[in-house]
């Protein structure tokens, strides 16, 4: 059944795919759904906007690197007969249906009966004065630079946030070469503890959280402690830390700052699926309120790589209409990892301080220059954009919408196409097969045949 | 050769490895500011998947691409702090 892919047989791939499945993401959620439907016959496209699949989670220049885990499903993925298309930016999702994408600078249309929407995570920022400097990064940006190949070595970096990635980037930039002043986890030792205590209910977790902590033994960790300002003149030099009591000053090259993760979910609101609480909502079979779209991963709750690869198998299966039995063998580990997210957002939900960080003068929304004086509390998301422009910019709100909905409640509101800050081409170009030019398509020559 | 090729930055040549992304590039070659606010303030990558676009910079005359998603090419052009 791989007949419907219009890869051309000279290898270049065109500016039209058509596939039974469409899956956005390729991080595991999204790779874990492209094998299963690929495996059962579907003929599936993978679309990625990173430079090589494996999301931000399996993030590699190559894969000798990475756990076992990983390299077992981008093996999979590449036996197996999915076309995937990485660089690929979806902009729009119109009905039927059909992707409206951006590889490159050039447009990409991919017709598909069915889409699962893989879209995986982001960091949550919360502003401060001076947390717009050069050398502000985040906690898994600093991650993913480091995975892309740029160099910590020497750096003296400050880590200041919240939530269980903090130690893993911690551990890995000092085996780069980096030397971490001090790592500050806002939430209270106690809520930490608990949700230590309460890993045994997901064993692997334990080996996981044991690993971190010895690879940068003789770094200080602070609980309930947190960044309030960034200063230097044309990058961060130096943070100021407080835990409520205490206020002092750390020097630093690097600041990386991050408020746990929030679902990526504009795609989703873009196709009108149902969002509760800032969730996908789906159900057992991972469909979402739009017939045809699924949605699997992070965007449904931010649980983990475990629970993405559950949740994509079984949407990649449910795809087909084959879920029965994936549901009955996975669905006991997909609640218990939903269980695990759960405790999570409790353990590490920022503390109320963060809220009066910015002053009138500090910049929230980065795209338009939008500081704190200039909105109003007593606004929604949707006059802040009509008045200031916040949220207008190229990230679409990305950033910035985390830290509204922080600091005011304000809900994310509706996506409209372009999802992502694309080429007027892309939006009214009429693709001929000519038209995506040298499109960088993994497995192309793949389900040609 | 190292596994090394060579780009422009700002009209400098700047031997990078080969295997990396744009923005891993532009900082280990010293960039600062990757792109200049509209009030014209320095702004360097902050989330490093794309999600942020302040690691925007021209690349072979084609402005605002995000420098984290993009490889490095030998012979590749950019110009940065705009």
């Amino acid at each position: 059944m791989s007949d419907a892919i219009a890869t051309t047989s000279a290898g270049a791939s065109s500016g039209r795919l058509r596939a039974d499945v469409a899956v956005i993401g390729a991080g595991p959620a999204g790779i874990a759904a492209a094998v299963r439907a690929a495996d059962a016959g579907a003929s599936v496209v993978v679309l990625d906007e990173g430079m090589r699949p494996g999301g931000q989670i399996w993030h590699h220049r190559t894969r000798a690197g990475l756990p076992r885990l990983a390299r077992d499903w981008l093996d999979a993925l590449d036996r197996s007969a999915a076309t995937v298309v990485c660089g690929a930016s979806v902009v729009d999702i119109e009905p039927g249906f059909r992707l409206a994408a951006e590889v490159r600078g050039a447009p990409l249309t991919v017709d598909a009966g069915t889409v699962i929407l893989a879209t995986g995570a982001r960091e949550r920022f919360l502003p401060f004065p001076g947390w717009t400097l050069p050398g502000v990064v985040g906690v898994g940006g600093a991650q993913a630079l480091l995975k892309s190949g740029a160099s910590f070595a020497g750096k003296r970096i400050v880590i200041a946030g919240s939530g269980p990635l903090l130690l893993p980037v911690a551990a890995s930039l000092a085996r780069a070469g980096a030397r971490i002043a001090i790592v500050a986890e806002q939430a209270p030792a106690a809520a930490v503890r608990r949700f230590g205590a309460g890993l045994w209910r997901t064993p692997g977790k334990i080996a996981q959280a044991a690993r971190y902590r010895a690879a940068f033994r003789a770094t200080r960790y602070a609980w309930g402690t947190w960044a309030t300002r960034a200063a230097g003149d044309d990058a961060v030099r130096e943070v100021t830390l407080t835990d409520g009591r205490h206020t002092w000053v750390e020097p630093c090259d690097v600041l990386c700052t991050g408020y746990g993760l929030v679902p990526s979910t504009e795609l989703a609101r873009l196709a009108g699926c149902a969002i509760d609480r800032g969730r996908v909502v789906v159900d057992a079979r991972q469909r979402t309120s739009i017939p045809g779209i699924y949605c699997a991963g992070e965007p449904t709750g931010i649980a983990g790589v475990e629970a993405s690869l559950i949740e994509g198998e079984i949407a990649g299966l449910a795809a087909v209409g084959r879920a029965r039995k994936a549901i009955e063998r996975l669905d006991a580990a997909r609640r218990r990892q939903r269980r695990f997210a759960d405790r999570l957002d409790a353990a590490f939900a920022p503390r109320a301080e963060l809220r009066s960080l910015a002053a009138a003068d500090t910049i929230i929304c980065r795209c338009e220059d939008v500081t704190a004086g200039r909105l109003r509390p007593e606004w929604s998301q949707r006059q802040a954009k009509l008045y200031t422009r916040a949220g207008m910019g190229p990230c679409q709100g990305r950033i910035c919408g985390a830290a509204l909905e922080h600091l005011f409640g304000w809900d994310a509101g509706t996506v409209r196409a372009p999802a992502v800050a694309t080429r007027l081409a892309t939006l009214i170009a009429e693709p001929t097969p000519d038209d995506a030019g040298d499109c960088p398509t993994q497995n192309r020559t793949k389900g040609a045949s | 050769m190292d596994g090394r090729i060579e780009i422009r930055v700002n009209g400098k040549v700047v031997r990078v490895p080969a295997d990396v992304s744009l923005a891993a590039a532009l900082l280990d070659a010293g960039t600062a500011a990757f792109r200049a606010s509209i009030h014209g303030a320095p702004r360097g990558p902050l989330c490093g998947m794309g999600v942020c676009h302040e690691c925007r910079v021209t690349i072979n005359g084609v402005p605002h691409r995000r420098s984290c998603l993009e490889p490095v090419v030998a012979g590749m052009e950019v110009v940065t702090g705009e």
